[in-house]
């Protein structure tokens, strides 16, 4: 009996395997979750993307739940949930302020001329040390902050309708509550 | 229409895997001599049906028949005809043809050459090859058709992606693939032995060569693939540990593992069924490594365009034709005999610890590659696994398996003597190890691992040696000449001599490589020098040439020695107008001692360019290793037993003297 | 006028002959740079995600090798390095793996399967010494009349 029960161990051992395959196939290898989420925002102090004279600081925003969302003017997928972002700053359900990444003045104020200006404001990051101290990979990038100044959630790639209803909205209701 | 008939040729070739598969092996089982002959007309027609619906592909690629979606995707008018038929399996669809084709001809193969093996036996063999190929059959119609239609077919297509456009794709991709495809013979022979239950030293004689000659298509395959890499990728490496780099590796592993087991089930009867577990663990880890590229479980800079229907496809054959063999494998190999009796010290004990090496080995790769997979399925975090761990699991893995192979070919079958094994041993131990220290002091760098890794290669070089002057001895009793003597030496073993003694080169060239290599980037302006190891490069300018498909910044680069002129070199940029992307050539020296290596970075202002020079001491010898390798395998493979000619004179000439 | 643009055209050339000589380095501090490719070469680049930041041409990699370059000015080392990418991009940006709970199994594994490798082979030789003679194949004498034995 011992005998013959050592020769199913391959078997064995190819199921679990197959098992994790195909979990696998529902996971994405790309995505990178954020070791932010639970821990305080990096603290950073920007000038407003439309007035270099006025400088926003992480701490301006202590006590309120607010949006950050990371976009470029030459970010191509920004473009495509640049409408839905426009739709949803209407609804007012929360502070959107924009993280201009790694561009220019001119390109940045044209842009949001062109297709809409859902923010609050948008913060100049011409070099990109605070996307980084974000943890910023892959523009565009969209991050939920709550009254104590700690990231709750981040989500990258544009928004989608989906995405909103199914993650940013209880949320918003969570940190709000 | 050639496309649709290249389709339909398909659908043909499924009606024929179908039976295939069903009537030789039932007709095995109940000792029908007419089913069991159908195996090799239908292995050799559905071979025809698959070569025609590859050559209609090739046709549409080269006529430019952009109304098919997969030439639109992956080639372009401007796409030099060769570069047309390499795009052929430039994506998913089309490379599982090449897959398909290589795995019925490796049937035809069998097919052809195997009149030796008995009807129920070559019947049952072609069968399960058989219902390989209805699984591919039924993966390439239903899910990755490459011959689907566009109906708006585009004036031009989308071109092949400018990595690919290179004489190593032409190559790379057939080889490796007749290598993978390959093992499925050892697996289709190791499952018709399970179910016949004719698992003998036979069999093992008979599996051998096709074993060995997959072998040698892996080897070439893989070297290629990182020859490839290293002048073509601009950045000087030539391994990565990729996910898709190890699911070729793995194989191999495997393979290498299985020639030696089969050496001992051949020779002496023994380890039946380890041997014809490693079969089976061989193609799966083929199989495996097609769906890991395909189905998008891995990042890799290899991965073919991914779908989660169709990894759930192979996910799916992946579990029957694994699990089917592994059961019935768990079923019937209890019961297969012991084979000849061996001590704890013999050559058998010391290729089952080489075996028990290479599968640790095989198992470290596979759980590095696939353990960010483990975690994030458990939710346990991302985490990636990248050279740094391999690199250092890897290795000492493999010193203890070198040993091994130096002590090996000494011992004698069934019982050997530690004691006069060392002795005989011992001023090859020596030599090497003092020739490794020797070499480290002259060039400088005596560090341990570079040191030991020279020491590991001389250590083989030495034990061969060893073994090579016991069999050119005088024997004593009848006078014999160093030559005849060297003619007596079975080609088999040869074989294994030259394969170790590339092994050896494989390994010197890596330490040389890894321990003596120097890069520097520097700005260049037109007549600036850099000198790296004795030789000085001498920045020419950079000037704009035209390409078949791309405009090219050349640069000219003269290289010197001593004052004397060693060549002249002309990296380039390349810009590729249809895809946009920009392609860095490097220029390389090959020589038998060192590469020199220089490519082109951004060009500054007024005519300075950014350039890095490498020199590579040895880097040619990891691929000549390799390539030795390869020629001992052959070298083995024909040996005179597995020769049908030879044996069949052999018979004859039994015959004129009986 | 003459002899000035005469002299002035000898400087000229002078100094070209000057300054075609030894390339300058593409960094302004080798030593420094070589530390900061040796770091970068075992961190991912999250773009590409296929290549190390030292040899990824992407912005952020660009970028994030500044940033290494800087941390090294200040004297900071290769540990502080590797948690400040860690804490903004988490275990996936190291290529080598850290060593914890979760990856114990990734680093004692191999050697785990090499002891049950040779564990197991132990104990079907053991097995083997025990079974009864008739339960083997007998030898070729082909193959041990061959003092080679190949």
């Amino acid at each position: 009996m011992m005998k013959s029960l050592r020769y199913i161990l391959p078997l064995l051992a190819f199921l679990v395997l197959a098992g994790f395959l195909a979990r696998g196939l529902n996971l994405d290898p790309r995505e990178v979750p954020s070791p932010l989420i639970g821990k305080p925002a990096p603290s950073f102090a920007l000038t407003r993307l439309d007035d270099p004279a006025t400088t926003f600081k992480r701490d301006d925003m202590l006590g309120k739940v607010w949006m950050l969302n990371v976009w470029a003017s030459w970010c191509v997928a920004c473009r495509e949930e640049h409408p839905l972002l426009v739709e949803f700053s209407k609804r007012g359900l929360v502070p959107l302020y924009g993280l201009n990444y790694k561009d220019k003045r001119p390109d940045g104020q044209g842009w949001l001329a062109r297709f809409g200006n859902p923010y609050n404001a948008s913060l100049f990051d011409d070099d990109g040390r605070v996307g980084i101290d974000f943890g910023v990979y892959g523009v565009p990038e969209t991050f939920l902050i709550d009254k104590q100044g700690v990231i709750r959630l981040k989500h990258i790639g544009p928004l989608t309708p989906d995405v909103i209803r199914e993650r940013i909205e209880p949320m918003l209701k969570k940190l709000n509550a | 229409m050639i496309p649709e008939i290249g389709h339909f040729a398909l659908w043909l070739a499924l009606g024929v895997a179908l039976m295939l598969s069903v009537i030789p092996i039932m007709g095995a089982a109940r000792g029908r001599g007419d089913w069991m002959a159908i195996a090799r007309p239908a292995a050799t027609l559905q071979f025809v049906l698959v070569a025609f619906a590859f050559g209609c592909l090739v046709a549409a690629f080269v006529g430019n028949d952009f109304s098919v979606l997969y030439v639109a995707t992956n080639s372009n008018t401007s796409l030099p005809t060769h570069y047309r038929v390499a795009a052929v399996w430039g994506g998913h669809e089309g490379s599982m043809l090449l897959w398909l084709l290589m795995l019925t001809g490796w049937a035809f193969a069998v097919a052809r050459f195997s009149r030796h093996l008995p009807a129920p036996v070559l019947a049952r063999i072609l069968s399960v090859m058989g219902w390989l190929s209805v699984g591919f059959l039924l993966f390439l119609l239903l899910t990755s058709n490459p011959f689907d239609r566009l109906a708006n077919p585009p004036l031009d297509g989308r071109d092949l992606n400018p990595l690919l456009q290179d004489p190593g794709m032409v190559f790379h991709p057939p080889m490796l693939y007749m290598g993978y495809v390959g093992l499925s013979v050892a697996f289709s022979f190791a499952v018709a032995a399970l179910i016949g239950g004719n698992l003998d030293t036979t069999w093992a004689r008979w599996t051998r060569p096709w074993t060995t000659v997959a072998w040698i298509f892996l080897t070439i395959g893989i070297a290629m693939g990182s020859g490839w890499a290293y002048y073509e990728l601009g950045w000087g490496g030539w391994w990565f540990w990729d996910p898709v780099e190890n699911a070729s590796f793995m194989p191999w592993l495997v393979a290498t593992a299985l020639i030696h087991s089969l050496a001992v089930t051949e020779k002496r009867g023994s380890f039946k069924s380890w041997t014809v577990l490693l079969a089976i663990l061989a193609f799966s880890l083929s199989l495996l490594g097609t769906f890991l590229v395909r189905s998008g479980v891995l990042s890799s800079v290899h991965a073919f365009a991914t779908d989660p229907k169709r990894g759930l496809f192979i996910l799916g054959f992946l579990v029957l034709v694994i699990g089917a063999s592994l059961a019935l494998y768990a079923w019937r190999a209890p019961s297969v005999g012991l084979g000849a009796r061996f001590e704890w010290v013999s050559r058998e004990t010391f290729l089952l610890a080489n075996n028990v090496l290479l599968m640790a080995a095989c198992g470290a790769v596979l759980l590095g590659t696939l353990y960010p997979l483990l975690l994030d399925a458990l939710g346990m975090g991302k985490i990636s696994v990248g050279p740094p761990y391999f690199d250092t699991v890897f290795v000492p893995l493999m010193a203890p398996l070198i040993f091994l192979i130096g002590v090996g070919p000494l011992a004698r079958w069934k019982q050997a003597e530690l004691p006069q094994l060392a002795r005989r041993l011992r001023w090859a131990f020596g030599a090497a190890i003092v020739a490794a220290l020797l070499v480290s002091w002259l060039r400088g760098h005596l560090g341990i691992v570079s040191t030991l890794g020279l020491a590991m290669a001389f250590w083989i070089v030495a034990a061969l040696a060893t073994d090579l002057a016991d069999r050119l001895r005088p024997n004593g009793i009848v006078k014999t000449s160093v030559l005849h003597r060297a003619r007596q030496i079975p080609r088999a073993m040869v074989g294994m001599m030259v394969a170790h003694l590339g092994l050896a080169v494989f390994i010197f060239g890596v330490t040389m490589v890894k321990s003596g290599e120097v890069e520097r980037d520097v700005k260049m302006a037109v007549g600036d020098t850099t000198e790296v190891l004795g030789y000085t490069f001498t920045f020419r300018g950079v000037q704009s040439l035209p390409g078949p498909n791309y405009r090219a910044a050349q640069g000219t680069i003269a290289v010197t020695r001593d004052g004397k002129p060693v060549t002249t070199l002309h990296p380039e940029k390349r810009n590729f107008p249809v895809t946009g992307a920009v392609m860095t050539e490097a220029a390389i020296d090959a020589g038998f001692t060192r590469d020199l290596y220089v490519s082109l970075g951004e060009p500054l202002d007024g005519g300075t360019w950014i350039v890095r020079v490498y020199v590579k001491p040895f880097i040619d010898w990891i691929w000549g290793g390799c390539l030795m390798m390869a020629f001992g395998g052959f070298l083995a493979a024909t040996d005179r037993r597995y020769r049908a000619k030879v044996r069949q004179t052999q018979a004859a000439d039994a015959k004129v003297v009986a | 006028m003459h002899k000035f643009l005469l002299v002035l055209l000898a400087v000229c050339c002078l100094a070209r002959a000057a300054l075609a000589n030894e390339a300058a380095p593409l960094a302004a501090d080798p030593v420094l740079e070589a530390r900061m490719t040796r770091i970068t070469a075992e961190l991912r680049c999250l773009v590409c995600q296929n290549q190390t930041i030292a040899d990824s041409n992407a912005d952020l990699a660009v970028d994030l090798r500044r940033q290494v370059r800087e941390m090294l000015r200040k004297g900071d080392d290769d540990a502080k390095i590797i948690q400040y990418m860690t804490d903004r991009y988490g275990d996936f940006v190291l290529y080598r793996p850290p060593v914890k709970a979760t990856t114990m199994l990734l680093w004692f594994g191999p050697a785990l399967m090499l002891l049950f490798g040779f564990g197991a082979l132990a104990v079907v030789m053991r097995r083997r010494a025990r079974a009864a003679a008739n339960q083997f194949e007998p030898d070729d004498p082909a193959l041990f009349a061959d003092p080679h034995q190949s």
